[in-house]
């Protein structure tokens, strides 16, 4: 970590110094443990703030789509995903880029730390060797990083980035014996009946404060339909269907597109794991036509392609 | 300052003898591991050891979505397009476990919601149902600030009662006549000793002393709108920023709402539901001009709104009681502690006089 953080305050503060870009978007430290906001560096004195921990959750590549000139960004294996997908459909230009590449080791989810550790936190120290230290209301607790990884990390086979202008580090090795989808296989052999439970009881908390979707990079439409108002696709109460509506399209609308980031969990001050939903819609763009998103420009994602030998499996 | 004490031993007995009086209301973790207020079901008790729910209360007297009106545009009816006031039930209800800080929050919704101007029914006469039965805070958290705000963990003034958790038993320090009330309807009738008023005043002594965080406004106050709105330091408290709605709808004090009709068929309901100033839609007029179209706009909006506005419409601090929820949900970490710290500081741009 203190030497990703150290490459990453480097590369940042060169290319500002020689004026290669206008800003570079990264991580800085966050006022309460376990998160790390995003920031525009714009000066060399800036890029000293820059920081890497595991609890850089937020996917810079949201941000590429709000500002314009040259621009550096800090990406993990996932962000650069989400930043082939905004080349791919047009969103940004590679030329305007310089990719600061993360290979990443997860990151850990603040929620099962808080839960776990049941006191107010006041301080969580990173050792080395993956060893978290928490610290709150006089306790210390110590937990290792691995049993603390948000889901998505911990299934990732894409830990490295895919495009990069610079790596800060060696390329991490990826475990060979992941089981990508053994959450959502679970769900599928639930019945018709208990699956509809799931999903109802996954969105009963949701709050409509849309965090998820803006934390998504796939979700940059000028107005999402749920925003609409002629014509009013989703009605703006609480009700079940209209909050049952709005995740089930948004995870239709990043099928083929989402990365996995992980992003709306870490985002959601609800506790929802929406990625039931993307899941799902990953595994079957895998299966169905060996299609994963963000791993090359050149092909526009498989839910916008059409060719006349594309399996028909998927047509029931 | 009349103070009860009321054994633990002799809590749910009680509770459950104001149930003939009032309906419950009270803290509860439900799935996902949220915390909030809502009804208690026959026997269930409100749970105390939560520190801060995840969602303010506020929702207990203003609802995220309600229905105001109910309407048929059925021409057949007598009724065809007129607007009927649904059925509501405002019956005494108590609101058990609520904190200081959150109660106070209630009293600076009301400014909105209840004025010589204007007064929203709903929420006044929901308010008014309420007796607000507060607990006070003895383990304050690292992001509660407030006592810097005017409020304060042990802080009665939107309360009838305040429980203080001393143990083996309750102090309980009755506010109002309502709260008078709530207590005799429970029963709980034994005044505390010297000792144990002696342990109240020891007890708010030390919860006061370890809030460790603060914030200061008196310089907000001062200061011109115009020289703060046109501060530079807004693009960076910006730049993260989602624009999503968590902040405004986990604050105990945000009371902006949007005003929808939803018809199905003839049949018709006009429904009031939580809005957020985070959201382009708050402000996007019929024509498409967006009078707050970036995202830098609306985020300082909403701060000048707490922070500068507000002072200077109502002389009256900050709209902002300190809970430090948005402080602990924003999923950028958009401090209001570290927002407040900028306005409050001295100017970097120099005048053009």
């Amino acid at each position: 970590m203190e030497t990703y953080r150290a490459k990453i305050r480097e590369i940042a503060g060169r290319l500002l110094q020689e004026e290669k870009v206008e800003m570079v978007i990264g991580y800085q430290d966050g006022t309460i443990p376990m998160i790390t906001p995003p920031m525009n560096a714009k000066t060399s004195g800036d890029a000293e703030k820059l920081t890497w921990s595991s609890h850089c959750c937020i996917n810079l590549a949201n941000y590429l789509t709000e500002v314009k000139g040259k621009i550096a960004i800090v990406a993990k294996g996932c962000d650069s995903r989400s930043i082939v997908n905004h080349i791919a459909e047009g969103k940004v230009n590679r030329d305007d880029l310089y990719i600061i590449g993360v290979p990443c080791h997860g990151m850990v989810e603040r929620q099962s730390i808080a839960t776990r550790f049941g006191d107010d936190i006041e301080e969580v120290v990173e050792e080395a060797d993956g060893t978290l230290i928490v610290r709150g209301n006089g306790r210390e607790e110590k937990y290792q990083k691995a049993e603390l990884m948000r889901q998505n990390c911990k299934v990732c086979v894409h830990r490295n980035p895919v495009l990069y202008d610079e790596l800060v580090g060696e390329p991490v090795a990826i475990p060979e014996d992941i089981q990508r989808y053994e959450e959502v296989e679970k769900v599928a052999e639930l019945d018709l009946n208990e699956r509809w439970q799931f999903f109802e009881e996954l969105v009963s908390t949701c709050i409509r404060c849309y965090a998820c979707r803006d934390a998504c990079p796939t979700c940059y439409c000028p107005t999402c339909f749920v925003d609409e108002a002629r014509p009013q696709w989703v009605g703006k109460g609480d009700e079940e269907p209209d909050i049952l509506t709005f995740h089930i399209l948004r995870a239709f609308h990043t099928a083929g597109r989402c990365t996995d980031c992980g992003a709306c969990v870490s985002s959601c001050p609800m506790g929802i794991n929406m990625r039931a939903f993307t899941k799902t819609l990953e595994k079957d763009c895998l299966e169905l036509w060996d299609w994963e998103a963000g791993l090359t420009s050149d092909v526009r994602p498989a839910l916008e392609t059409y060719t006349p030998d594309d399996p028909e499996d998927n047509f029931k | 300052m009349r103070i009860l004490q009321i054994e633990k031993t002799d809590w749910s007995a009680g509770l459950a003898k104001v149930r003939s009086d009032y309906s419950l209301i009270g803290p509860v973790t439900e799935g996902n591991n949220v915390s909030k207020f809502r009804e208690l079901a026959s026997g269930e008790e409100p749970d105390l050891f939560i520190a801060t729910t995840t969602l303010s209360p506020k929702s207990v007297v203003f609802p995220q979505s309600e229905v105001m009106f109910t309407y048929t545009m059925d021409s057949n009816s007598p009724e065809c397009n007129i607007m009927q006031v649904p059925e509501k039930n405002y019956s005494p209800r108590a609101v058990i476990g609520i904190r200081p800080y959150d109660a106070a929050a209630m009293l600076i919704v009301k400014m909105n919601f209840d004025n010589p101007d204007y007064r929203d029914p709903y929420w006044c006469d929901a308010y008014e149902a309420c007796t607000f039965i507060g607990l006070a805070v003895t383990e304050p958290e690292s992001c509660d600030f407030s006592t810097s705000t005017g409020s304060g963990p042990f802080d009665t003034s939107g309360l009838d009662v305040l429980l203080v958790d001393a143990g083996d038993y309750y102090l309980a320090e009755i506010v109002t006549e309502k709260g008078e009330s709530w207590a005799k309807s429970g029963g709980f009738d034994k005044e505390t000793d010297a000792a144990g008023v002696e342990l109240f005043s020891s007890m708010r002594e030390a919860a006061e002393a370890k809030i460790g965080s603060a914030v200061e406004f008196d310089k907000i106050a001062e200061k011109e709108t115009m020289e703060l709105y046109n501060e530079s330091y807004w693009d960076s408290i910006s730049f993260p920023c989602l624009n999503c709605g968590t902040c405004t709808y986990v604050c105990p004090t945000c009371w902006c709402f949007d005003i929808q009709d939803e018809t199905a068929h003839k049949q018709g309901q006009r429904t009031k539901n939580w809005d957020s100033c985070m959201f382009p839609n708050f402000t996007i007029h019929t024509t498409g001009h967006n009078p707050r179209g970036t995202k830098l706009m609306r985020v300082r909006q909403r701060f000048m709104h707490k922070l500068k506005y507000h002072q200077s419409k109502y002389d009256k601090g900050i709209m902002c009681v300190g809970c430090g929820r948005c402080v602990t949900s924003c999923p950028v970490n958009i401090d209001i502690r570290e927002v407040c710290r900028q306005m409050n500081s001295e100017s970097e741009i120099t005048s053009n006089d």
